[in-house]
């Protein structure tokens, strides 16, 4: 069952495409990664489908509703974990996690409990009464990441989660990602060739704002005569191996 | 409940950050004293009332305020630079719980900043009447024109811009020419006119008519300030609005 039907999604400025023309699929529970160089529309892309901007054309229908028609239908049903880390820095770690939980909608027990839930999930048990503004860049993207899942969304969009983490904190976010795969349908971006290995299911390279290419690791060298995700990226990127 | 919880959130980042409790509530204690110490030393045949605290409470009162657009600001900038707000913008939360959001903490902290701040000039000689408390009320709803200013320069600016224009710019003009620091009436001329024009005079004129009990010279005041209050506050939800649609302002 699909989770998201993109079709003819375009969005320009002025001018310049950011978008041009995406169609895409992607089924429940899949995790979907979407690769490209800087500028390529990834983020461009996560934007329109979060109802963060609108499309200038084309449309996207997440779970039966339209981001152009009813974008307030689409947003109680997804989170996002944007490309910078985005907490209340004089907040702690758990008047984060309560206020996006209330912020869906959740009555107070409920919010308690998945906080709870989130701060387990996530390791954050330590620093549980600390401002955000005090935590390590790794926690803070550990409690950006976990407020993204605490309304329990059916589709999470996670834009560059592990970009400026050291290896064991980006190891330990893929575990985490890894434990929501089948459960939750998530569209992740990244430049980290080796998270999209270890993480998707299926692979988007996108190159100046079109879809270049779509399948998972082994279609997408076998697509380009490569022996490696990296060779065939660069390849599909308009680059020379 | 989406409000509230917003509200209290932003009542939080603010309280919780000291220069902005030193500027909202302790500023104008200090220039109270300043000012008081200044009349104190000025002599009775001068025949200049321009600081006794009749004239200063209302005035301090409503220089306290403007710190509420540096605030209301700040804060806006910040959500919006640190992704915060592009969270938010992603969540079920609506425009209309982001601008009462955002005011709703500024008006409860105008409340207590006018409280501490007429009730300190009642020490200094001002007289503790009923009216008091209706200019408590006044000094709230005149506060709304800085919330306002807050809202759109927050939305159109990083935070160190914020800063310059809602901290240095508009507290110095709001000060100037409201009538609080200099006597408008002995300058008179273009320097009255543009005071008269503009409602930061205004807000300090219906403040004071309401401290004296004069209530029939409140309300043509207050319609000023409030129809600028109107104007600010469209101007800021419609850049806000467009903000929060992805389109640039």
């Amino acid at each position: 069952m699909n989770t998201i039907t993109i079709t003819n999604l375009s969005k320009k400025y002025g001018g310049f495409t950011a978008v041009d023309n995406l169609n895409l699929t992607i089924e429940q529970g899949e995790l979907f990664a979407l690769l490209g160089v800087n500028g390529a529309g990834k983020t461009t892309t996560i934007k329109m489908l979060s109802c963060l901007i609108k499309p200038t054309s084309g449309n996207a229908v997440l779970l039966g509703d339209s981001v152009r028609e009813h974008p307030q239908a689409v947003k109680e049903k997804i989170n996002i974990s944007p490309q910078e880390t985005a907490v209340a820095a004089n907040l702690s770690v758990i008047e984060n996690l309560e206020l996006t939980a209330g912020i869906y909608g959740q009555d107070i027990k409920t919010a308690m409990k998945m906080t709870e839930e989130m701060v387990s999930q996530f390791g954050l048990d330590g620093v549980r009464n600390k401002k955000a503004k005090q935590l390590s860049g790794g926690m803070q993207r550990r409690l950006s990441i976990a407020m993204a899942l605490i309304s329990n969304p059916q589709v999470l969009f996670l834009d560059e989660p592990t970009l400026g983490l050291d290896v064991l904190a980006r190891r330990e976010l893929w575990a985490s990602i890894q434990a929501l795969k089948g459960k939750v349908t998530i569209v992740l971006t990244t430049h980290y060739l080796e998270e999209v290995e270890a993480l998707s299911d299926r692979i988007g390279i996108m190159a100046n704002g079109k879809l270049a290419a779509v399948g998972t690791v082994a279609e997408l060298t076998e697509q380009t005569g490569t022996n490696k995700l990296e060779d065939a990226f660069v390849v599909l990127s308009g680059g020379a191996v | 409940m989406r409000i509230i919880l917003f509200a209290k959130r932003n009542i939080k980042e603010i309280l919780r950050d000291p220069i902005n409790l030193f500027f909202g509530l302790g500023f104008p204690l200090i220039l109270l004293v300043l000012l008081s110490v200044i009349n104190a030393s000025i002599p009775p045949e001068a025949n200049n009332p321009m600081f006794s605290i009749e004239n200063l409470a209302p005035g301090l009162a409503m220089f306290g305020t403007a710190f509420m657009a540096l605030f209301t600001g700040m804060l806006v900038s910040k959500d919006r630079t640190s992704s915060f707000l592009m969270r938010l913008f992603a969540s079920p939360m609506t425009s209309f719980d982001f601008i009462l959001g955002y005011t709703l903490p500024m008006l409860v902290m105008s409340l207590a900043q006018a409280a501490i701040t007429l009730l300190a000039s009642c020490i200094a000689g001002l007289e503790l009447s009923g009216n008091l408390l209706l200019a408590i009320l006044v000094t709230m709803l005149t506060s709304l024109l800085f919330v306002g200013f807050g809202l759109l320069f927050g939305s159109l600016l990083n935070d160190k811009a914020v800063g310059g224009i809602c901290g240095a710019l508009l507290t110095n003009v709001a000060g100037w020419l409201s009538g609080v620091f200099i006597p408008i009436d002995l300058i008179g001329g273009a320097f009255k006119k543009a005071a008269e024009i503009l409602p930061f005079y205004h807000s300090v004129q219906a403040i004071k008519a309401t401290l004296d009990g004069n209530f029939v010279e409140i309300l043509p005041h207050l319609i000023i300030v409030l129809g600028y209050t109107i104007v600010i506050f469209i101007l800021a939800i419609i850049v806000f609005h467009r903000r929060m649609s992805g389109d640039k302002a």
